[in-house]
């Protein structure tokens, strides 16, 4: 192994900041009273460095807790009965028989009318244990009559498909924009590009299936709920159970993994609120692997035209889109953001529409729509560039934009897009890519390729989050903030930060979280997380920081500005022989005092707020059997201030990995004949495993965004997502001379592209 | 479109709900049920035929005595009557690896193991790994490495691992790769893992 790192990681450039810097000189002044970031490190001793995580030793000894692994005395087992059928009528639901069997304590109706997809709730059982709940579900009687359905998008367009919602026909118009003039813009250009490309349905497939554990206090709801958003469970489930949202505590300390299929109420979790109730028993409910492919959602599919005309030097003047999603009985992803707002383009036209089908509905995964947007976007882009004879990378250089909404509308706060152009190029060796698509060498039916995709999400963070920091008087301290740590690191985010404010060590830091009855934070998702729990925490301690110095001023006799904290330590600066330690000033709080923290607004009347990132991938594909193997894989990111660069490098793996196992093997399928899914499982439904996971590079280009919080820093989740599966697609392109144009990119798929190579079209 | 759907159940029987429904021998439990009780004839021999059975086991060091289901998993068992629940229920069909457990020091998916076949063995989950409060190796080099995300599969790797290195303590990183791919982790998370993994290696090479 010769101890080389498998993951480095590179700073970004003086050079690079310095230009961000004078970029952002130039724009307008933010209003003074907002919060200002303050000066990079080298002051910092533990923020953008790397902590490993304080609730390690709880993760690799087996003893953190999650919603599974919840057992309480007297504890039902819950269990759903689901419609076999993609639409029926439900006749009779007969409850008595699966009541009747010894061990059954509660049982409910959960459907009447008409059930809409294979998967839908209809009845649910609570017994003593998981054997007897699953016999007394086979109890339950259910007459059900068929009606015609439709699982496939393409067939439900069709008139006379069965309708497979009442209030709506199949297709629905869900977006639509326009700026400019794209006829003219067309009629303007040199080159006019047009194609489709298509993304399958990705399921979450956390490992950590969708559940709950529902128990009753008196009339006060507790609800361990496996859930990326603890406020939004409490306050839907007060709603559902019509209770004063102040009688619901949802918590949640440890999840295994949501991807955005977890970030509100699940029909679950009420039902078990209702078994619990009924049994006058806590009730536990879990969904299988197969419900989890059912019922819980996925990221639904795109079909997106794209039309792009540009001049012979590569300005782009006009973008048109055309989109068809589909996301079961609920509407698609509108996945047009990227098209109207990355790249400078005075005409765009934008119309997307939702094919409902009797399937389930979707849910939002992972960069909802940009990471379906950005595959058909970044797609043309190297599709335009082979049309223009223009380096793929040159061209998006050449579109660059300062301003949002392709450079028509407000000033990007920070925009770090072309320093990761330039880390990642350099990671991956750009120049060693094959000048035009298909013209590398060939080494029997192996052919390399190189390419790369841009990103562009949100990841601002929520102004208004809420964060305590506790002193004890024995000089402890927690922080406590009504946040999820979902898997990215935010336990030991919250400890860096309050470490780094308070002149202590991240381990010194007790850290409360995942209990909605604590001060609130936004979900878990949409990359918002660290943005708005590290500023509100930091606030936190700056005011307590403030505190400790006046206690300490008050106790050696000086003034409170003379006061400098460091190693623990409070000293006058004029006097270095007066002294006191953080723990004999905290003994002089006498009891526990609690700094309120928040995280403050943002001018988004005047500044645009978003996150960028550049992926590059090198590949091998095979022309034989079509298989694609990623080789290298080099990822720079602008997502602002990184706190914890080890949890940060995680997150990046992540979303290469989760990237390159859709852009080349998740696909779900459905089974025309019977309306089900074929492939709820994970083996069926392919996810890469170790063996798929090529050498990675990981850059950050490491901007203190000057405006967006006290820390300058952004969301980094999604933006490590977005640009993966392109990455990938347009080094196929550049390794083969075809367009697979659709993901996953399978090995049929790849050989029907070089068939269509072949014949010319 | 008006097709008549399938009158079976379309999910149909998996592997593991057969296995459930079979327990020990080749006969399914509708033909088991009178039978309780007695022995039946096998191709080996008079098999006595029971609901459940008394085992008894070491779990990380402790002599265990259990009375399991003939058809109850090695991994409902140490999540339900023992409750040491860092073994995790992913898949409960032998595709993912969060269960993974040793058994007489050999890794084994515990949701394809049934609870009688640890009768008379040794068990060894990620509870018990550390030793005396001193995490193990493997243990250190996943938090120093960041070998995680959510924290879900963890336990499945780091079992892996230990017995993996303890076979093999030099792997090269396509040794590692083989290793770890019968567990999956959906946070991705898999780079890190390899890291983690190399320098646990060197750590215990060290000890």
């Amino acid at each position: 192994m010769k101890g080389k790192e498998y993951i480095s990681v590179a700073r970004g450039d003086a050079e690079g900041q310095a230009r961000v810097a004078a970029t952002a000189a130039q724009k307008p002044a933010a209003k003074p009273a907002e919060p200002q970031p303050e000066p990079k490190a080298p002051e910092f001793k533990y923020i953008g460095k790397p902590t490993a995580r304080v609730d390690g030793r709880e993760i690799v000894t087996g003893r953190a807790k999650f919603t599974h692994d919840i057992k309480l005395r007297g504890m039902l087992i819950g269990k759903i009965l689901r419609s076999p059928y993609a639409a029926a009528e439900i006749v009779a639901i007969d409850l008595a028989p699966a009541l009747a069997l010894p061990g059954v304590m509660a049982a409910l109706k959960l459907a009447e009318g008409k059930v809409r997809y294979a998967g839908q709730q209809v009845a649910a059982v609570a017994a003593v244990d998981e054997r007897t709940a699953e016999k007394a579900l086979a109890l339950v009687k259910v007459e059900y009559k068929t009606l015609p359905y439709v699982v496939d998008w393409e067939k439900a367009r069709d008139a006379g498909s069965p309708q497979v919602r009442d209030d709506k026909p199949n297709v629905e118009k869900i977006n639509e924009y326009s700026r400019g003039d794209v006829e003219k813009g067309f009629a303007e250009a040199d080159v006019v590009v047009e194609r489709t490309y298509r993304t399958g349905f990705e399921v979450h497939n956390p490992t950590e299936t969708h559940g709950s554990v529902a128990v009753w206090e008196g009339d006060h709801l507790v609800v361990y709920d496996s859930t990326q958003g603890i406020h939004g469970v409490r306050d839907g489930l007060a709603r559902a159970l019509k209770l004063p949202a102040a009688n619901v505590t949802v918590i949640k300390n440890y999840m295994g993994g949501g991807f955005g299929s977890k970030l509100s109420l699940g029909d679950y979790t009420v039902a078990a609120a209702n078994l619990a109730r009924q049994a006058g028993r806590p009730v536990k409910m879990l969904n299988s692997r197969r419900d989890n492919a059912v019922c819980v959602g996925y990221r639904p599919s795109s079909h997106q035209t794209y039309k792009v005309g540009a001049k012979k030097d590569g300005t782009i003047v006009a973008f048109s889109l055309l989109n068809y999603a589909s996301g079961g009985i609920a509407a698609g992803d509108d996945v047009a953001e990227p098209v109207v707002d990355i790249y400078k383009c005075p005409n765009c036209k934008v119309e997307e529409h939702t094919v409902f089908t009797n399937v389930g509905a979707q849910r939002a995964m992972r960069a909802p729509g940009h990471t379906q947007g950005a595959f058909g976007l970044e797609s043309v882009m190297d599709e335009l560039a082979t049309a223009l004879d223009m380096d793929p990378l040159e061209l998006r250089r050449k579109n660059y934009s300062a301003r949002n909404l392709g450079d028509t509308g407000l000033p990007y706060s920070s925009k770090g897009l072309d320093q990761c152009y330039d880390l990642g190029a350099k990671a991956i060796g750009w120049e060693r890519r094959n000048r035009r698509p298909g013209e590398g060498s060939v080494s029997g039916p192996l052919r390399r390729g190189i390419g790369a995709a841009s990103s562009i999400w949100f990841g601002a963070g929520s102004p208004g989050t809420l964060a305590d920091v506790v002193l004890y008087p024995d000089g402890s301290v927690e922080v406590v903030c009504g946040t999820q740590d979902i898997g990215c690191g935010t336990r030991t985010h919250m400890a860096v930060v309050a470490a780094e404010t308070l002149g202590l060590e991240p381990k010194d830091i007790t850290v409360k979280l995942g209990n909605s009855d604590y001060p609130w934070a936004p979900i878990s998702g949409g990359s918002l997380t660290t943005p708005s729990v590290a500023p509100a925490v930091r606030d936190a301690a700056l005011k307590a920081v403030e505190r400790l110095k006046a206690v300490a001023a008050a106790r050696l006799k000086v003034e409170a500005g003379d006061i400098v904290m460091a190693d623990r330590k409070f000293a006058s600066k004029s006097d270095p022989a007066k002294s006191a330690s953080f723990a004999e000033v905290c003994r002089d709080l006498r009891r526990e005092t609690v700094f309120h923290g928040e995280r403050g607004g943002m001018p988004g009347d005047q500044y645009a707020f978003n996150t960028f990132g550049a992926h590059f991938a090198e590949v091998e594909v095979d022309v034989e059997t079509g298989r694609i193997r990623v080789l290298k894989y080099a990822a720079a990111q602008d997502s602002g201030r990184i706190i914890n660069k080890l949890t940060a490098e995680s997150q990046v793996v992540g979303g290469i990995t989760q990237g390159l196992s859709a852009g080349l093997y998740e696909e779900r399928v459905m089974d025309d004949m019977t309306g089900n899914v074929v492939n709820p499982n994970l083996r069926d439904y392919k996810i890469a495993t170790s063996l798929d996971i090529p050498e990675i590079e990981i850059l950050f280009a490491d901007i203190v965004d000057p405006r967006i919080n006290n820390l300058g820093t952004k969301g980094l989740g999604e933006p490590a997502r977005v640009p993966s599966s392109p990455a990938i697609a347009n080094a196929v392109y550049n390794a083969i001379g075809v367009h697979v144009r659709e993901i996953p990119m399978t090995p049929q798929r790849v050989l029907a592209a070089l068939k269509r190579k072949e014949a010319g079209s | 479109m008006d097709k008549k759907p399938n009158s079976k159940d379309p999910g149909g029987v998996s592997r593991r709900d057969f296995i459930k429904g079979v327990g020990r021998g080749a006969l399914g439990t509708a033909v088991l049920a009178p039978l309780r009780g007695q022995a039946i004839a096998t191709k080996k021999g008079r098999v006595p035929v029971y609901e459940r059975k008394s085992i008894t086991l070491t779990v990380n060091g402790g002599k265990i005595d259990l009375a399991v289901e003939a058809n109850e998993t090695l991994l409902d068992a140490l999540r339900d009557r023992l409750d040491l629940t860092g073994a995790k229920k992913v898949c409960d069909r032998g595709e993912c690896g969060g269960c993974t457990v040793l058994l007489d020091g050999v890794p084994v998916y515990a949701c394809m193991t049934l609870a009688v076949r640890a009768d008379g063995k040794t068990v060894k989950t990620v509870e018990g790994l550390a030793e005396g409060g001193k995490l193990h190796p493997v243990q250190e080099a996943f938090i120093e490495k960041d070998g995680y995300q959510c924290g879900y599969c963890t336990p499945g790797f780091i079992m892996t691992t230990s017995a993996f290195l303890e076979k093999n303590p030099a792997p090269s990183l396509d040794e590692i790769k083989q290793a770890l791919s019968g567990n999956l982790c959906r946070c991705g998370n898999y780079a890190k893992i390899y890291g983690a993994v190399d320098a646990a290696a060197k750590k215990m090479k060290g000890a």
